[in-house]
């Protein structure tokens, strides 16, 4: 009855859809999912818009570069959306105490890996997309005003957010439910040396050290260039592409380390609320 | 009967767990020979669960060795998987998909040809065609135990482990799925290791025995040479004996009536 290939889809291929097809039925059917999705975002970014709107007349930087904190605001949420997006996908499994009929399933880690990453982009797509076409709608700002650059921005933040979310799903594992407060409070520990309102170079000097070893810190930075500049920094697009290879490495490493321990545990079964 | 033989699907030798200090299987070995319905026995906390877990790759032994249709299990589980399946108690489908949406996911999963025929075919020999609409969690615990079996059959598997499969239905459902499985058995040529509470479920389906306490194999056989070994009438009454610790006593017994014969 089963089948390596059927229809042209290779197996493995196959199996991710299995993980996706479980999401998209989840979101698609909840209206309330979706507009949750795209809630935060757009509040934070009006409040952001307002900053702007009163800051702008005195503030030189400001007038040049009207959209920079509607921008920072909406590429910081595509970090955070793409860490959720890993995490959550994780959690919802929890709560329905699924993990061991996935596992048990011709479906291997990576396969689940690849899904989580796959409904990662689409949440982040959904909620940042959403935020965008209000600050387009209210306040004329177009993200796309940031060209080709906000490809490399949007890329290398939602790596970031994986290699986290990752971690995050293999601490959680590791630790029960109770640490679910992780997959939604980890991130913004990163917000103060990500610059995403202001320069790395105002933290003190140790700290700026520690920022630069985070790939959004180089983020940031280039999208100031390309607002104030109108230059797109490749060092800074390098770094942080460098950083996400091993972050990322390291996230389905400690994801990887947790599942095996859990199956030494033998906690896959026992999961649940 | 028992012991590793060409045509054994499962083969289990010296098979351990252990949680730190507790033992929760120690060093059972048994063999399921193909096609056969073999059913694992014993108390709670007799290590059913964790000997069918690490059968499923879901838990890691320590010490021993389990295959499934020749494949080390947990290391080369991705080989059989495909052609196993399994229902227990201690997992769930998600509870806001219905059920056709669960049962496509798992067709996925498993690569099932023809999924959407599939599922009607399974929902049909299940008796839940008139629920596949209806959000998983909607449904009642019997309900709910009908799907779950729906999907351990979905990919035809050659080997089924079935934990607690009938549990929360009542006697008429009950009965249907295991006639169901009788006959899925019969035209597939399947595999099924069983564990159960329900002794009257095993004297009807099951080919063999194995009885647990406390993590070690206490005895095994048909359940047919078991109730005569035993000098008892039927499974539930092995099972206490077993259970309570009377089994050698009960044995002595019965050997010495039939020595006096």
């Amino acid at each position: 009855m089963t089948d390596a290939r059927h229809e042209g889809i290779p197996a493995s291929a196959r199996r991710v859809r299995g993980v996706l097809r479980r999401h998209a039925y989840l979101i698609l059917k909840s209206w309330t999912r979706i507009v949750s999705m795209m809630y935060y975002p757009t509040v934070t970014m009006i409040v952001w818009a307002f900053v702007t709107l009163y800051l702008a007349p005195t503030n030189d930087f400001l007038r040049d570069a009207p959209g920079f904190f509607i921008g920072a605001v909406l590429l910081w949420d595509v970090l955070f959306r793409g860490q959720l997006g890993v995490s959550l996908t994780f959690i919802e499994e929890f709560y329905a105490r699924n993990l061991g009929n996935l596992f048990v399933s011709p479906l291997t880690l990576p396969e689940y890996i690849a899904g989580q990453l796959a409904i990662s982009v689409a949440r982040a797509l959904i909620g940042v997309g959403g935020a965008c076409v209000f600050a387009y709608l209210l306040f004329r700002f177009s993200i796309f005003s940031l060209g080709i650059p906000l490809i490399a921005f949007f890329a290398n933040l939602l790596v970031f957010g994986w290699a986290i979310g990752l971690a995050m799903s293999g601490m959680i594992l590791r630790l029960g439910l109770g640490a679910e407060e992780l997959a939604w409070a980890a991130i913004f520990i990163l917000a103060p040396i990500s610059g995403v309102y202001y320069p790395i170079a105002v933290l003190p000097s140790w700290l700026q050290a520690v920022a630069w070893a985070i790939p959004s810190a180089h983020v940031f930075e280039g999208m100031r260039g390309v607002l104030q500049d109108g230059a797109f920094r490749w060092d800074h697009f390098w770094a942080a592409v460098a950083l996400n290879a091993g972050y990322l490495a390291l996230g389905a490493g400690v994801f990887a380390w947790a599942m095996r321990d859990a199956r030494n545990r033998g906690t896959l079964l026992q999961m649940g609320e | 009967m028992l012991s590793p033989a060409a045509d054994s699907a499962i083969v289990v030798v010296d098979l351990a767990k252990s949680y730190g200090a507790v033992a929760a299987v120690r060093g059972v070995s048994f063999a399921v020979r193909s096609g056969t319905t073999t059913a694992l026995l014993g108390g709670n906390g007799a290590g059913k669960t964790t000997t069918l877990s690490m059968l499923l790759g879901l838990l890691i032994p320590t010490s021993g060795r389990a295959t499934v249709l020749g494949a080390d299990m947990p290391s080369d589980r991705h080989r059989v998987l495909p052609r196993m399946n399994f229902t227990s108690p201690y997992v769930d489908l998600p509870k806001r998909l219905t059920v056709r949406e669960n049962l496509a996911v798992f067709a996925d999963l498993y690569g099932v040809r023809r999924a959407r025929e599939r599922i009607d075919a399974v929902a049909a020999d299940c008796d839940i065609a008139e629920l596949l609409a209806r959000p998983y969690g909607s449904l009642s615990a019997g309900q709910r135990t009908r799907v779950s079996l729906a999907k351990a059959v979905l990919n035809e598997p050659d080997v089924l482990l079935l934990d607690e499969p009938t549990a929360s239905l009542d006697p008429d459902i009950g009965d249907r799925m295991r006639t169901y499985l009788e006959r899925y058995q019969h035209r597939t040529g399947c595999t099924m290791l069983l564990a159960s509470h329900n002794m009257g479920e095993v004297e009807r389906l099951c080919d063999d025995v194995i009885m647990l306490r406390a993590g070690v194999v206490v005895d095994q056989g048909s359940p047919g040479a078991l109730i005569a070994r035993y000098g008892r009438g039927n499974m539930e009454e092995v099972f206490l004996d077993i259970a309570r610790g009377r089994a050698d006593e009960r044995i002595a017994g019965s050997a010495a009536e039939e020595s006096t014969a």
